[in-house]
């Protein structure tokens, strides 16, 4: 990743100047360690503030739904995925829209840090592809980048953008080799018993701030299901059922459509293991359907569409 | 609030019995509890229909929100694939509910509390045996608590 930050502002720089985009998103430094925040760019002068390493997290494809203004966005493999989707879904115009490629091999999971750190406070970092180097008040240390990356960067399976205008670099990176569905494999060997316990006990954590939902680029409805009070389907309540309503419910819309960018898991305050919820429908979708989302514009959302041959084992 | 001890239980403790929500398309598993009804084949008295215009009228809400609610069991019955009064309704509907029956099994909801199926406006008989038969499955259950409000 290191040297491509000349050519991500080159690349800002002339769509701006050339008039191709409006606007151009991408990454900024945050204002705390380990942190980039999403940065809006419409003068070429400020094409500076961009940079791009593995704390550049966030799903920029969220920012594109329902913008009128040509935009050219920075895109991991996964993000480019969500704006695929969005853009089958019609929420997207594909001709006003410049997807940049950006050649990923991981993001960082600060949650996985701090569990190593035994709650000392990082002051300063730097982070590449090889290390993270945290400072803090009495302390240094560096810890070996590919150790602390999301769960769902650990099996990315389309780290090059399925779909894109312009592509930064080299077209990534190997990919790798462990088994996406692991996690989902482990919890279907156990009973149903033990599956229900398992996320009792993960979900009743749940604060219900919906971080998850507001951060996820296909949650764009303009009223979510759980804010509806005409009908009211289910409770705003802490009660565990409301809850494991809500993220029942969610990884069923995502079902076809989650393309496991891990924004979710990173968002959530309380630590919850979302992914191994929206694997699920992944997991769903691709067995019964051939279906992986975002890896074609012109595919018809997988859940809106049937074939005659469907299978249909569970109808009695 | 009544006043003493004495208990308002009843003398004999009834047999529990499931109660069943069934989703019944319009157009052929209405009519065909219909069949049933007029052709005086018996099934066990645990359902309570709601006939809706299509299988594919019927959202995953309305299942979850009927387990929360406290059924014991659910069953939504459509026309056979194929004969659809509105071609392919219950084709978007078959692949909605596939995902729902493996989302629920796998967050360890009992498989057999949700149960879908297909019957034609002349399978009066037929409906009286699935009904018998999720009547059965449910029983073997005992009463719903998973994803029930308040337990």
């Amino acid at each position: 990743m290191e040297g491509l930050g000349n050519s991500i502002k080159e690349a800002a720089e002339r769509l701006l100047n050339e008039g191709d985009v409006d606007l151009v998103i991408g990454y900024e430094r945050g204002t705390t360690p380990l942190r980039s925040t999403p940065c809006f760019i419409r003068d070429s002068g400020d094409v500076d503030r961009l940079i791009w390493d593995p704390t550049c997290d966030a799903n920029l494809a969220k920012y594109l739904i329902g913008q009128d203004a040509k935009i050219g966005v920075f895109v991991k493999g996964c993000d480019a995925r969500s704006a695929v989707v969005c853009i089958a879904e019609g929420q997207i115009d594909r001709d006003k829209v410049v997807l940049i490629g950006l050649p990923c091999s991981g993001v960082v999971d600060r949650k996985k840090i701090d569990s190593v750190l035994d709650g000392r406070e990082i002051l300063d970092a730097t982070v590449d592809e090889e290390k993270i180097t945290v400072r803090g008040e009495d302390f240094e240390e560096e810890l070996p980048t590919k150790n602390f990356l999301c769960d769902s960067c650990l099996s990315c399976r389309h780290r090059t953008p399925t779909v894109y205008d312009i592509m930064i670099g080299d077209t990534p990176t190997e990919e790798p080799d462990t088994d996406e569905y692991a996690e989902v494999d482990e919890l279907e060997s156990m009973t149903a018993e033990e599956r229900w316990a398992h996320f009792v006990e993960e979900l009743s954590s749940c604060i219900r701030c919906y971080s998850c939902r507001n951060v996820c680029p296909m949650c764009y409805c303009k009223e979510c299901f759980v804010d509806e009070t005409m009908p009211a389907w289910f409770g705003k309540t802490n009660d565990l059922s409301d809850t494991m309503i809500y993220h029942i419910v969610r990884s069923l819309h995502l079902a076809g459509r989650c393309v496991d960018c891990g924004a979710c898991s990173r968002s959530c305050p309380m630590g919850i293991d979302l992914r191994t919820l929206l694997k699920k429908g992944e997991k769903i979708v691709k067995e019964r359907f051939s279906f992986e989302a975002g890896m074609d514009v012109e595919e018809k959302p997988v859940m809106s569409v049937f074939k005659q041959e469907d299978s249909e084992e569970f109808v009695i | 609030m009544e006043q003493g001890s004495v208990s308002k239980k009843p003398a004999v403790v009834e047999e529990w019995e499931p109660r069943i929500i069934a989703f019944l398309c319009n157009w052929c598993s209405y009519a065909g509890a219909d069949l049933a009804g007029i052709s005086r084949i018996q099934y066990p008295p645990n359902i309570r229909v709601v006939r809706v215009p299509c299988s594919s009228r019927v959202s995953p809400y309305f299942i979850i929100k009927s387990l929360q609610r406290g059924w014991d069991g659910v069953l939504v019955s459509g026309c056979h694939p194929g004969e659809c009064h509105y071609i392919s309704g219950n084709l978007i509907a078959r692949r909605r509910f596939a995902v729902l029956k493996d989302m629920l099994e796998y967050i360890g909801v009992e498989p057999d509390r949700v149960n879908f199926s297909w019957i034609s406006a002349a399978e009066g008989e037929r409906f009286s045996k699935l009904v018998r038969e999720v009547v059965e499955k449910v029983k073997a259950l005992g009463p719903a608590h998973r994803l029930v409000k308040g337990e």
